[in-house]
């Protein structure tokens, strides 16, 4: 049999006592927590460990003896720590001495008489960091996570592992490292000391002050949270416009993530904590960034410069545009066109413009108003003002999205009329109950109208086909930017920035195992191994911690795509993918 | 300690190394591979610089030149760092759990600890690999919801010692698989196992 010794390194150096700690018996492991030290009154020992036990909900007890031979009167010692087992009886009784001579430990585990004589057992010391150890949270192993939720609760599906129960036992015992330094209490004890509050009386003055400023953000948030849901924002028009502006979607979602902030109940685990302290650096960094867009743009006249050119960029716009459908009035590529129909489609679309234009210059003299208070929002976050930039551009390219539209509702009406036209002239239809294609017999007179028209339509198709492409085109670049814009706000937006620190400044904060290393052997001795923590990659870290965010990615593929661009159904951005249906 | 040399599926040479600590219930074994070639080395960078130097002497424009340089400078760093594995070893705890680690050139080291309760064998495999039937020593995991099930599995030495399946072996099974590089490990590993659990 072999007993496995979990031993803090803060302890190596304590004076001789007692070992405190929890046996695990299934494992055959002890987990030391804490040496105690004469003088002591077993009984007050025996009350203390009642109270740690109750407060912890472990099974703490006295373990064994510890013995550091740099002090005199050694045999009498030995004597007395003999006897001290029978007062505290555990099993097995653990014995570690240490000689000041050698790096060496001996180490004993002993059972009572009877049971004795069946076989010798093995001990196995194993250094440990107790900090470290409480501290970091231990997070599966990649393949048990496949089951489950993981970011609800990593240590119940790890529950059944021998590491967990061990980090469990020294995480839960924080009731004993927490006390005060300076505090005497009824026992003597070494262990890990925690700094107690004097250690960082700037957090404890924070952690003072975040109650308050919570209740006042709380209290604004629902003000804010009243006006919002108040029933004149709600009306259809502007609600279908709230619905279609990503700015608001961006609003909400930070209004989510600070509603979620400020609530008054307590983070209960590591890992709500964790997401909380994500949440508040994302937002942070978001602000700052923000600001410092904020004064570069109001510095040197910079919205000035922007609205100058912002003009002379839609007029050139503009202009290839028109010189695009003069290219496409005439002979495209070498293409013959219908003619009559290709000057009406070229002489609505550039009366469109023209009318998009006029409207540009009517409003030129207000822009740079506009913009000055447009950017003042930025001060509300950098992401904020990048979906305002993306609203901006959706807003400034309307005319390029109503061509598109105006092409694929043409090419949309006249690719399923050809489909339907096709069936009738192979004698079928569509039989909407049965939700087939049935064989029908046609009259003469139908059947020559729907050859004929099936004849116009065909010939007439490429000329829309075209129109419908060049604007397709057009329509994809901006969605393209847009998407871009989109996915720089979600990485800011999902980035777990404070794990993702904690990663980096205190790599055992986040665990994903461990790691042992063979400490020098010597023969007869028990078997040395150091036990340290081995961090979660950072992959692993974005995997597991990155916020969810507010906008859904377009679930159809490539392939579906394409085929949605061949039948000219409409392509939206991605932020309004979901409201396709309605 | 003790010391084999063996050969890996490509022929290069690779040399194993057993050590056990306090009675054998501890044991270690590391995979050396061949050390970083100081030729191949010299062959990629003198053929991304002609390359460069090439393109140089067509477009006469130096950035390409500071280019090729920092292609295999971050090249060179990326090999290392993420690529060259040096050392494998797996340290074998009886009553612990198997850990395995992996050395790369520059010193990075990764290491994976399964615990021994979650091991529920270690065993040779076969498998189809690029027109090759090639064998390899694996740990199979436990499945945690049936006890009977494999959950995982996980190759041992994988980038060092994956070999070839000899012809001699197909054709005399019987004649067992001690004789190479994963039979001596495994009957190692079991050994270094049973020991505790018996």
């Amino acid at each position: 049999m072999v007993v496995k010794v979990f031993f803090p390194t803060s302890c190596s150096a304590a004076d001789s006592g007692l070992l405190v700690g929890r046996w695990i018996a299934e494992q055959s492991s002890a987990v030391v927590l804490a040496v105690l030290h004469f003088p002591f009154v077993p009984g007050q020992v025996k009350q203390y460990l009642t109270d740690v036990r109750l407060a912890s909900g472990l099974g703490l007890a006295v373990l064994g003896s510890w013995s550091n031979s740099a002090e005199e009167k050694r045999e009498e010692l030995e004597q007395f720590l003999e006897d001290l087992r029978i007062i505290f009886c555990h099993e097995p009784w653990l014995q570690i001495r240490r000689e000041k001579s050698t790096k060496f430990w001996s180490c004993q585990a002993i059972r009572s008489q009877q049971e004795s004589a069946a076989e010798e057992i093995k001990v196995i010391l194993i250094y440990h960091d107790q900090r470290k150890v409480m501290l970091s949270l231990l997070h599966p192993p990649e393949s048990h996570l496949a089951a489950g939720d993981h970011r609800t609760e990593p240590l119940s599906t790890g529950g059944a592992s021998e590491l967990a129960a061990v980090f469990n036992t020294v995480a839960q015992s924080r009731v004993l490292f927490m006390t005060d330094k300076y505090d005497e209490g009824p026992v003597r004890l070494t262990h890990w000391q925690s700094e107690g509050v004097e250690g960082s009386i700037l957090v404890e003055l924070l952690k003072q002050a975040s109650g308050p400023v919570c209740m006042f953000l709380t209290f604004l948030l629902s003000l804010l949270s009243a006006v919002c849901k108040s029933r004149v924002l709600q009306m259809w028009p502007l609600s279908f416009l709230w619905s279609k502006l990503s700015t608001c979607e961006q609003l909400g979602h930070r209004l989510h993530q600070l509603r979620l902030l400020c609530s008054s109940k307590k983070a209960q685990d590591q890992i709500q904590f964790t997401r909380k302290a994500n949440i508040l650096v994302s937002f942070l960094l978001d602000i700052v960034l923000g600001v410092l867009l904020l004064s570069w743009l109001y510095s040197k006249n910079r919205i000035g410069q922007l609205a100058d050119t912002l003009i002379p960029m839609a007029d050139y716009v503009a202009q290839e545009l028109q010189d695009l459908l003069q290219w496409l009035m005439g002979v495209p590529a070498g293409l013959k066109m219908n003619r009559a129909l290709d000057q009406v489609l070229g002489r609505f679309f550039q009366y469109h413009i023209h009318l998009w234009i006029s409207y540009i210059h009517l409003m030129s003299p207000f822009i740079e108003m506009i913009l000055w208070y447009i950017g003042l929002s930025t001060c509300l976050g950098f992401t904020m003002a990048l979906s305002i930039f993306s609203d901006v551009i959706a807003l400034l390219t309307f005319h390029i999205y109503c061509f598109y539209v105006y092409g694929a509702r043409l090419y949309c009406l006249k690719i399923y009329g050809l489909s339907s036209l096709w069936r009738l002239f192979r004698g079928k239809k569509w039989n909407v109950l049965r939700q087939r294609v049935d064989s029908c017999s046609y009259d003469l007179d139908q059947l020559f109208i729907g050859t004929l028209l099936f004849t116009i339509l065909l010939f007439l198709l490429p000329t829309t086909a075209l129109y419908y492409l060049v604007f397709t085109l057009l329509r994809l670049v901006v969605v393209l930017v847009q998407g871009l814009i989109h996915l720089l706000v979600d990485m800011i937006n999902s980035l777990p920035l404070y794990s993702l620190a904690l990663r980096l400044c205190r790599s055992y904060r986040l665990a994903a195992g461990v790691k042992f290393r063979v400490l020098e052997q010597q023969t007869g001795k028990p078997l040395r191994l150091l036990m340290q923590i081995n961090p979660l990659s950072y992959g692993r870290v974005v995997q597991l911690y990155s916020l969810p965010t507010s906008s859904s990615y377009p679930k159809d593929s490539w392939g579906s795509l394409l085929k949605k661009l061949f039948l000219g159904e409409l392509i939206y951005p991605w932020r309004q993918k979901d409201n396709k249906q309605d | 300690m003790q010391e084999q040399q063996f050969t890996n599926i490509y022929g290069g040479a690779i040399s194993l190394q057993c050590r056990s600590y306090d009675a054998a219930s501890c044991r270690e074994f590391s995979v050396c591979t061949q050390k970083l070639s100081l030729r191949g080395l010299t062959a990629c960078t003198c053929a991304v610089w002609l390359a460069a130097y090439a393109l140089f002497a067509y477009t006469e424009n130096s950035a390409v030149l500071s280019a090729a340089i920092f292609v295999t400078l971050i090249g060179l760093l990326f090999y290392l760092h993420f690529v060259k594995i040096d050392q494998e070893s797996l340290l074998v705890i009886a009553s612990l759990g198997i850990q395995m680690t992996s050395y790369y050139a520059s010193g990075k080291e990764s290491t994976t600890f399964i615990e021994m309760n979650n091991v529920k064998d270690v065993v040779i495999n076969e498998a189809i690999y690029m027109q090759k039937v090639i064998y390899y020593l694996c740990i199979l995991l436990k499945d945690p919801v049936d006890p009977h099930g494999i959950s995982e599995v996980v190759p041992v030495f994988q980038t060092s010692a994956a070999r070839h399946l000899p012809t001699r072996w197909t054709a005399s099974k019987a004649a067992g698989p001690s004789n190479s590089f994963e039979g001596a490990v495994q009957v190692e590993i079991n050994m270094c196992i049973l020991e505790t659990t018996l």
